[in-house]
C-alpha cells in the first residue's frame, strides 16, 4: 500500500504530516511512501532525507493520484478532495462539526476519511491524540512567544547591578496546552500560578511546580472527554473576581479555555487588561474560537493599554519540525492500529477507529454513535487492601500463642527428671538463639546470600559429631561416621570458600 | 564435657582446653555473622568464621582420636570436593549450591544420630538422650531430602510446579504422628540396641516427609524454602549437639537455626504471606483465578531497543529492577555495561532489589556484584520506592509479581498486600519480558497495560545488548 504525503497548501502552514523518522516507521509497518516534492521543506526536512529512509519523491499530482492513503495535517482545501483517488483513505485534521460540506464532498468522491481531531479521548488512544500533541507544542510556544515579547527576565536574579524580580505568570486552564505552558514557564524561572475549573488537575499543576489557585466555591467543572464544562453563573462571577485580582499582579497571562465547536468564553475583560502593568503580555490560545480576552484579534499581535496581546492560531506551525514529528508519531500509532499495510482495515468494532472515521465507503459516519460505556466512575480508593500488620496481628498472635504454649509444655516435659547438665545445655541453646536473632537482624539484606553460605559453612561444624565416633571399633559406626565427616567437610570448605568468593565481588 | 566411652580417658586431659577452644570458636562464629552487617566488614567476618572452624577442628583432633588413617583422607577429600564446588559454581546457580550444602548437613545429622545410638552399645538409655537422637535424626532427615528436592527444583530437573496430592496435609500429619506414636514411644522404651528398627523407620519416614513437603511448594517460593531449610539444618545440628553434649554444636546450630528463621520471616513478609501459607498453602488453592478486577486491560505498547536507548539517553535518572528473569538470561553483565555508559553521561543509575527477587535471599545483589555493579548504587525496595515519582525511567528486567500494582490496588488479587516496587510511579517504565505470560503467582500484571509502560519483548540479554549498542 502506498502512503502519499502531499505538501500542505494552506497559506503559512509550515508543517508536514510526517517527518523522515516517521516515514521510516511507516516503511517498517510494510507501507510504501511517496512524498511530494518540497513537502517537508518548511519544516526543515529536505527531500533528500525522505529518500534516505526509503521514500520516493513525486510531483503533487502523482502523489494524490497514486496514493492509497493520504496523510495530511490541515483539512483538504480547494480541489484536494477531487485530486484523491476513489477508494483512497484520507487521514488529517477535519473538524467534522464545522465542515459538513467537506464530508459530503469526500463521501461523493468515495474517499474514506479519518479525522485526527475526532480520535476519542480515551487512555488507549492517547498515543494517537494529535490534538494533545499539538496542544503540548502550542503551550510551549505560547510561553516562548510571551518571553520574546516580555521586556524582562523570567527568572529572578541578583546581579552585581541589582536585583531582578522574577516574572509572574498566570495560566488559565490546565489542559495539555496549559500544563505545557506551566512547565515551560517554571523552567524559565517564573513564578507560575494556574487556575482550572476541574479540581482534579490540582495535583498535576502542583507537580509541575506551579501554585494552584482555588475559589472558595464548590463546583466541579469536569465535563466529557477531558474538557471542562460550562459553569454556573455564581461560579463564573467568583472566577472573574479572581482573574481581576490576579491581572493586576501578574506580568504574563496565558489563556487556554476552549470549548470545542463553540465560541470561547471571555475571561479577561478590557477592564482587567487596563489594570495590568505596562509591558505585560497576554497569549490567547483560544483565539481560534474568538479568544478568552475581549481584546484578542485572531492571528494578530495587538498592543492595547500597554499590554501586548497575542492571538496567534498557528503556534504549533511555528515549531514546524517538532510538530511534524509528533503528528507523524500519532499517525504511526494510528496506522499500526489500523493493521499496518498487510491488514489495513477500517474496523468499526474498534472504538478508536469508529470514533475517528468520519467517511467510509461513500457514507458519512460522523458523529459516531454515543458509546455505550458511561464515563468511568471515580476510581475507588485503594485503601481497602488489608495491611500486612493487620493480618499478622490477627493470624500471628494466636499462632505465636500456640507455639509458645507448646514450647513451654515441651520444656517442662524435658526438664522433668532431667539432669542439670541438660538444663545447662538448654540455657546455652536458648541464649545462642537470642544472640543469633540479634546478630542476624543486623545483616544487610544485600548480603543475605553470603549469610546463607556462611551459615552453611559453620553448620558444617557437625563434622565434630562424626570425628568423635570415628575411632570406634565398630565397623558400621566407623563407616557411617566417616561419611558424616566427608560430607560435613565438603560443607565447611565449600561454604567458606564460596562466601569468600562472593564477598570479593562486592565493591564500591 | 565429652563423655563418650571411646574417648573418655584421653578427653579428660584435654577437657579444659577443649572447652575453651569451643568457646573461642563459638565467639568467632558470632563475630563472623555480625561482620556481615556491612559490606566493608563482611570479608573479615568470613575470616573469623574460618579461624573459628579451624580451632574447633584442631582441638577435636587432639582430643583423643586414634583413627587418623581413616579420618584424614576423608577430610582431605571432603575439603577438595568443597573447594572445587566453590570455585566452579556459577553465581546464577548459587541457590542450587546452597540447597545442596543444606542437604549435606541434614544427612550428616542423620548419620551422627544413628552412630550415636549404635555406639551406645548395651548401656541403659537416658530418656532425654533418646529424645535428642530422635529429634536430630528426624529434623536431619527432613532437611536432607527436602533440600535435595529444592535443589532439583532450582536446577529445573524437577518441575517447579507444586505437586499437590489429595489429602496431603493428612498424610503429613499421619507421618509426624507415627514418628511420635507408636515408633517414638517404642524407640525410647527399647532396651539396648532394640530401638534400632524403630529409629530406621523414623529415618525413612522423615525422608519421605521431606520429599513430600517440598514437592508441594512452587519454584518461586524457593527463597522461603531455602531459608527454611537453612533454619532446619541449624536445628538439626543443635539437636546433634544436645545428644553429643557438645556446646559448640548447640551454639552453632542455634545461630544457624535462628538465622534461617529470620530469613524465612523476611521473605514471607515480603510476600505478605505467613510461613504456614507458603508451606501448606500454595497459590491458587485459596483464591480462585481472578482476572484483575475492574481495571481495563487495554493494549500494551511495544517498543524497540533503539527507542529504549533514546529514552535512557534522555533520562536524568534510571532505576533498574532486576528479577529472576535477569538471572535466567544472564543479563547482569550487559546491564552493568549500560549502567556504566549512562553513569559516564551523568545519568543517575540505581538498582532496586525486592526481597524475594530471584531464588535466594540477596541473590540479585550477588549477581550484580558479580557483574561488578558497585554496591552503593544497589538499594532495597523501601529505599527506592519514595524516589520513584521523581524517576524518569524504570527498567524492569525479568521481574513480574514484584512490580505488580494490583498488590496494592486490587483487594481480590492473590498477591494483595504484598509490598512491591512501585515502578508505575516513574515517568516511564520499560518492561523486558519474554512474552506476555503471567508471573509465578498467575496474576495478570496491569503494569504492562499502563500508559507510561513500554514493553520490550525478547531474551533480556539480547535485547539489552541491542540497547547497549544503540546507546553509543
Amino acid at each position: 500500500m502506498l502512503i502519499g504525503i502531499p505538501k500542505e497548501i494552506a497559506a503559512g502552514e509550515r508543517r508536514v504530516a510526517a517527518a523522515p523518522e516517521n516515514v521510516a516507521k511507516f516503511i517498517k509497518l510494510g507501507f510504501e511512501v511517496a512524498v511530494e516534492v518540497g513537502a517537508g521543506q518548511a519544516a526543515k526536512f529536505p527531500d533528500a532525507l525522505y529518500e534516505e529512509v526509503g521514500a520516493t519523491v513525486l510531483s503533487a499530482s502523482d502523489v494524490w493520484a497514486k496514493a492509497d492513503i493520504i496523510l495530511k495535517i490541515r483539512p483538504p482545501q480547494n480541489n484536494e478532495v477531487e485530486l484523491a483517488r476513489e477508494g483512497a483513505t484520507l487521514i488529517s485534521l477535519i473538524q467534522p462539526a464545522q465542515n459538513g460540506d467537506l464530508l459530503e464532498r469526500l463521501a461523493k468522491r468515495g474517499v474514506n476519511a479519518i479525522a485526527m481531531d475526532a480520535v476519542p479521548r480515551i487512555s488507549r488512544a492517547q498515543s494517537m491524540d494529535a490534538l494533545s500533541s499539538m496542544a503540548n507544542i502550542a503551550g510551549y510556544r505560547a510561553m516562548v512567544e510571551a518571553a520574546s515579547e516580555f521586556g524582562r527576565f523570567f527568572t529572578g536574579q541578583i546581579t552585581a547591578a541589582g536585583r531582578v524580580p522574577p516574572a509572574r505568570v498566570l495560566v488559565i486552564g490546565a489542559g495539555v496546552a496549559g500544563l505545557s505552558a506551566i512547565g515551560t514557564a517554571v523552567k524559565l524561572g517564573a513564578i507560575v500560578r494556574a487556575f482550572d475549573t476541574r479540581p482534579a488537575v490540582k495535583d498535576e499543576v502542583k507537580s509541575m511546580g506551579a501554585e494552584f489557585l482555588e475559589l472558595e466555591f464548590e463546583e466541579d467543572g469536569t465535563g466529557e472527554g477531558g474538557y471542562a464544562k460550562v459553569m454556573s453563573k455564581e461560579f463564573i462571577e467568583a472566577e472573574m473576581k479572581l482573574f481581576a485580582e490576579q491581572a493586576a499582579e501578574v506580568d504574563i497571562i496565558v489563556t487556554t479555555a476552549m470549548i470545542p465547536g463553540k465560541k470561547s468564553p471571555i475571561l479577561i475583560t478590557e477592564e482587567m487588561v487596563r489594570s495590568m502593568k505596562d509591558g505585560s503580555v497576554i497569549v490567547d490560545l483560544a483565539a481560534e474560537g474568538g479568544g478568552n480576552c475581549a481584546l484578542t484579534r485572531p492571528n494578530e499581535k495587538v498592543v492595547e493599554h500597554g499590554v501586548t496581546i497575542l492571538g496567534y492560531t498557528d503556534l504549533p506551525g511555528r515549531l514546524a519540525t517538532q510538530s511534524s514529528t509528533l503528528y507523524g508519531n500519532n499517525l504511526v500509532k494510528l496506522l499500526g492500529l489500523l493493521g499496518g499495510a498487510e491488514e489495513f482495515k477500517l474496523d468499526f468494532e474498534d472504538e478508536i477507529v469508529r470514533g475517528a472515521t468520519v467517511v467510509r465507503d461513500g457514507e458519512i459516519t460522523w458523529p459516531p454513535p454515543q458509546s455505550a460505556t458511561p464515563p468511568p466512575p471515580p476510581k475507588p480508593k485503594p485503601a481497602a487492601v488489608e495491611s500486612r500488620e493487620a493480618k499478622e496481628a490477627k493470624g500471628g498472635s494466636s499462632l505465636a500463642g500456640i507455639l509458645l504454649g507448646l514450647a513451654c509444655v515441651l520444656l517442662l516435659a524435658l526438664g522433668w527428671g532431667s539432669s542439670s547438665e541438660f538444663l545447662d545445655q538448654l540455657t546455652v541453646f536458648t541464649l545462642s538463639c537470642f544472640v543469633g536473632y540479634m546478630v542476624v537482624w543486623n545483616v544487610t539484606p544485600a548480603l543475605h546470600t553470603p549469610l546463607m553460605s556462611v551459615t552453611n559453612a559453620i553448620s558444617g561444624i557437625i563434622v565434630l559429631g562424626g570425628m568423635l565416633f570415628i575411632s570406634s571399633g565398630d565397623q558400621a559406626v566407623m563407616i557411617l561416621s566417616g561419611v558424616a565427616v566427608l560430607i560435613a567437610t565438603i560443607n565447611v570448605a565449600g561454604g567458606f570458600l564460596v562466601t569468600q568468593r562472593m564477598l570479593k565481588m562486592f565493591r564500591k | 564435657m565429652i563423655t563418650l566411652a571411646a574417648t573418655e580417658s584421653a578427653a579428660n586431659e584435654y577437657q579444659g582446653l577443649l572447652t575453651m577452644a569451643y568457646l573461642v570458636a563459638g565467639v568467632l562464629f558470632v563475630l563472623s555473622l555480625s561482620g556481615l552487617s556491612t559490606q566493608e566488614t563482611a570479608k573479615r567476618g568470613n575470616v573469623f568464621g574460618i579461624i573459628g572452624m579451624t580451632i574447633a577442628i584442631a582441638a577435636t583432633l587432639l582430643s583423643g582420636i586414634t583413627n587418623f588413617a581413616w579420618l584424614i583422607p576423608l577430610m582431605v577429600v571432603g575439603a577438595f570436593v568443597g573447594t572445587v564446588l566453590a570455585k566452579r559454581v556459577k553465581m546464577t546457580s548459587m541457590p542450587e549450591l546452597i540447597a545442596m550444602l543444606h542437604s549435606f548437613v541434614g544427612l550428616a545429622a542423620v548419620l551422627v544420630g544413628l552412630v550415636s545410638y549404635l555406639n551406645h552399645g548395651d548401656e541403659a538409655h537416658e530418656m532425654v538422650h533418646q529424645i535428642e537422637i530422635l529429634l536430630g535424626v528426624f529434623i536431619g532427615g527432613v532437611t536432607f531430602t527436602g533440600s535435595i528436592i529444592a535443589f532439583g527444583k532450582l536446577r529445573g530437573s524437577i518441575g517447579s510446579k507444586p505437586l499437590l496430592l489429595p489429602g496431603r496435609h493428612l498424610a503429613n500429619a499421619i507421618m509426624v504422628l507415627a514418628c511420635i506414636w507408636p515408633l517414638g514411644v517404642q524407640f525410647i522404651g527399647a532396651e539396648g540396641s532394640g530401638g534400632l528398627t524403630a529409629l530406621i523407620i523414623i529415618t525413612v519416614i522423615s525422608f519421605v516427609l521431606g520429599v513430600h513437603l517440598i514437592m508441594a511448594i512452587g519454584g518461586a517460593d524457593m527463597p522461603v524454602v531455602v531459608s527454611m531449610l537453612n533454619s532446619y539444618s541449624g536445628w538439626a545440628a543443635a539437636a546433634s549437639g544436645f545428644m553429643l553434649d557438645n556446646n559448640l554444636l548447640i551454639i552453632t546450630g542455634a545461630l544457624v537455626g535462628s538465622s534461617g528463621a529470620i530469613l524465612s520471616y523476611i521473605m514471607c513478609r515480603a510476600m505478605n504471606r505467613s510461613l504456614a501459607n507458603v508451606i501448606f498453602g500454595g497459590f491458587g488453592t485459596t483464591a480462585g483465578a481472578t482476572p484483575a478486577g475492574g481495571e481495563e486491560q487495554g493494549t500494551v505498547t511495544e517498543t524497540t531497543a533503539e527507542e529504549v536507548a533514546d529514552m535512557m539517553n534522555d533520562a536524568g535518572s534510571v532505576v533498574f529492577v532486576p528479577g529472576y528473569g535477569m538471572a535466567v538470561a544472564q543479563a547482569q553483565h550487559v546491564i552493568h555495561e549500560i549502567s556504566e555508559t549512562l553513569r559516564g553521561k551523568g545519568v543517575e543509575v540505581r538498582f532496586a532489589i525486592h526481597p524475594v527477587a530471584g531464588r535466594l535471599p540477596g541473590h540479585m545483589n550477588v549477581l550484580l556484584a558479580e557483574a561488578r555493579v558497585p554496591y552503593d548504587i544497589v538499594f532495597e525496595m523501601d529505599e527506592v520506592n519514595e524516589d520513584l515519582p521523581e524517576t524518569d525511567l524504570v527498567v524492569v528486567v525479568g521481574a513480574n509479581d514484584i512490580v505488580n500494582p494490583s498488590a496494592l490496588e486490587d483487594t481480590d488479587s492473590p498477591i494483595a498486600g504484598m509490598p512491591v516496587i512501585e515502578a508505575w510511579n516513574a515517568r516511564t517504565v520499560v518492561a523486558l519480558k519474554r512474552s506476555m505470560a503471567a508471573g509465578y503467582s498467575g496474576v495478570e500484571n496491569p503494569l504492562y497495560f499502563r500508559e507510561n509502560t513500554r514493553m520490550l519483548f525478547g531474551d533480556a540479554k539480547e535485547t539489552l545488548t541491542a540497547v547497549s549498542e544503540n546507546l553509543g
